[in-house]
């Protein structure tokens, strides 16, 4: 087992070198510098203000002190925010969204799970069409469609919740962006669950608990549930990543002032350090979370050796 | 198309049944899937409403009406879908979004496609070495948050269009390369591509001649799912405002114009949406029967 999550570590570093080198050789390819936007500096400023920044010394060895900056948190100032760091930037904004994110997760899985079961026990019935419409709908409708829709049907005209901000940071602000952001989640994990679960219905174990007489919720519990939700949970890590990304949005059209807005504010005014330290950021989350995810697999499937 | 290797087909009709193709077979299954049919003809409508869109108004995509800023649909004005913010008829925008969403969908899937296939069957096909070489590069790709790598080469080179077209394109190759990489892998231990090299062809002309065509059923299948997701990235990206840039316009930019006005004027926001979400709905539902259709391996359902 050591072996094998050693092995996976090793496997994600050269991601991790490849993503931060990435957004590294974008931003200094970039045309126009950090400072042109402001009017004309004279030479010895801007020699000094790049001198401050280290834009002067070869790239390797800017690179260098990135990464360097990175092993310690450090983010590096932001080019807009003049009085914040990026890593200041990034912890003032990530918990609003991991609260959101977090609770999005959670829903779709609960919720795509039980759907998904019910669909693949009443299969080619009305449930099982009816779940499964609901599906693809909940997969073609992207969320910033969805989100101002909900806004308007919610909010606007029956006026039952709030429709942006945190308010007074009471869980009513927070349904409608959670129901937004996990809606194409449930959708997905939905499919997946009816269609594993299908197939272990199929097999042999389950008819020989089921001729042993088990009622049906002992079969789908103790027997059943365990390797159909396999593909779930390799499902977690994209799905860590969708979430992640419609975060973004939904932070936009909520006014949730989480990471996510951060990053378009940041991408808007060319925010190179945040929009870099937001990527990077994520980027590393997405990967660790891809990681454990591998971990819970191994672990959870007998059939993964190591 | 003569091809002198070829044997006449039909040279004794009356020895061998007519025979059942793949394609064949895949046709008939797809014309009797209701919800794949209705969904192809909901596609060639917006695709034809999209491509004659100069024809249908009087209005152009940036003419400013000023007497009639953000009012309603009406019949009277000419204005069927209304007007936005600009007094701009929103009929004739939301065409003309659909051409950037639709040419987005084609252009940047044909390069994935490019990409992916070669790719896919080059590793599959050479094998050893340099297939878990290349294979190893894609795990390390695919781990990346491609979206957030995109949003920022929006930010950095700005909002060109041809960028988004490739930036995506270049994104999406990934899963194409896995699944070709897996077909040529059985592909080419079958009898026929094993003659093709006891004849001595060469190897890329297996590739070209007897691997990919093989493939095509796969493929299509996968193109038509990979189009609504392309078009789902261009429209996110036009959403924050990193996409197409003003007076021209996208679905996803129409979405997010809608957004800001919802309250005086939820036209601007329902006939764009329903327009993207339809499309997308429709791809889908195509993918989702050409994959009944041709893949064999999901027969089951």
């Amino acid at each position: 087992m050591i072996r094998y999550a050693l092995q996976r570590f090793l496997g994600a570093i050269p991601t991790l070198l490849i993503l931060i080198g990435l957004a590294f050789i974008m931003i200094r390819l970039a045309p126009g510098g950090p400072f042109d936007a402001e009017k004309q500096l004279l030479p010895e400023i801007e020699a000094n203000l790049r001198a401050a920044y280290h834009l002067d010394e070869p790239i390797y060895q800017q690179f260098g002190r990135y990464i360097y900056g990175l092993l310690q948190g450090d983010f590096g100032p932001s080019f807009q925010y003049r009085d914040h760091t990026v890593t200041e930037l990034i912890m003032s904004g990530f918990p609003v969204s991991l609260r959101l994110g977090g609770f999005a997760m959670l829903l779709a899985l609960i919720v795509g799970v039980s759907l998904g079961t019910l669909a693949a026990f009443r299969q080619n019935t009305a449930t099982d069409y009816t779940v499964m419409g609901a599906a693809m709908t909940g997969i073609s409708i992207p969320n910033f469609v969805m989100a101002p829709l909900m806004i308007l049907v919610f909010a606007v005209y029956l006026k039952w919740l709030p429709a942006g901000g945190l308010g007074d940071g009471s869980i009513r602000n927070l349904v409608l962006p959670v129901i937004a952001l996990a809606l194409p989640q449930i959708a997905y994990v939905s499919r997946l669950t009816r269609g594993s679960m299908i197939e272990v219905l199929r097999s042999n174990f389950i008819r020989t608990a089921r001729a042993q007489g088990l009622p049906m919720r002992t079969v789908i519990i103790q027997h059943a549930l365990k390797p159909a939700l396999l593909p779930v949970i390799s499902y977690i890590g994209p799905a860590t990543a969708a979430i992640i990304t419609g975060s973004v949005v939904i932070e936009q059209i909520f006014g949730v002032p989480g990471l996510g807005r951060y990053f378009v504010q940041g991408a808007l005014n060319r925010d190179y350090t945040l929009v870099m330290g937001v990527v990077v950021f994520y980027g590393v989350l997405i990967i660790a979370f891809n990681f454990l995810v591998d971990l819970l697999y191994g672990w959870l499937d007998p059939r993964v050796k190591y | 198309m003569s091809d002198p290797t070829r044997i006449p087909a039909a040279e004794s009709p009356e020895q061998f049944p007519e025979g059942r193709s793949l394609w064949s077979d895949a046709l008939q299954v797809l014309l009797q899937n209701r919800a794949a049919m209705a969904a192809l003809i909901i596609l060639s409508i917006i695709s034809l409403l999209v491509m004659i869109a100069p024809f249908l108004s009087p209005y152009s995509y940036d003419f400013t009406d000023w007497d009639r800023v953000s009012e309603g649909p009406s019949l009277a004005t000419g204005h069927i879908f209304g007007t936005d913010a600009l007094g701009r008829d929103l009929f004739v925008r939301t065409l003309y979004g659909g051409r950037i969403s639709l040419m987005v969908g084609l252009v940047a899937t044909t390069v994935s496609l490019v990409i992916g296939i070669s790719y896919g069957a080059v590793a599959g096909y050479l094998g050893g070495k340099i297939d878990h070489v290349m294979m190893r590069i894609v795990d390390i790709l695919y781990a990346l948050p491609f979206m957030f790598l995109v949003i920022l080469l929006m930010v950095l080179f700005g909002r060109n269009i041809f960028l988004i077209f490739i930036a995506i394109g270049a994104i999406n190759w990934l899963d194409m390369a896995r699944i070709v990489r897996g077909q040529t892998l059985s592909l080419k231990n079958t009898e026929f591509v094993e003659a093709a090299r006891a004849g001595g062809v060469s190897t890329a002309r297996i590739i070209r001649r007897h691997i990919i065509p093989n493939l095509l059923g796969v493929v299509v299948v996968y193109v038509t799912l990979t189009i609504p997701q392309v078009i789902l990235v261009e429209s996110f990206l036009s959403f924050l405002g990193l996409g197409v840039q003003e007076p021209m316009t996208s679905w996803g930019a129409l979405v997010n114009e809608g957004a800001q006005e919802m309250e005086n004027a939820p036209w601007m926001l329902i006939f764009p949406a329903l327009f993207l979400a339809l499309t997308l709905f429709c791809f889908n539902f195509v993918g989702d029967g050409l994959r009944d259709a041709l893949d064999p391996r999901d027969r089951s359902r």
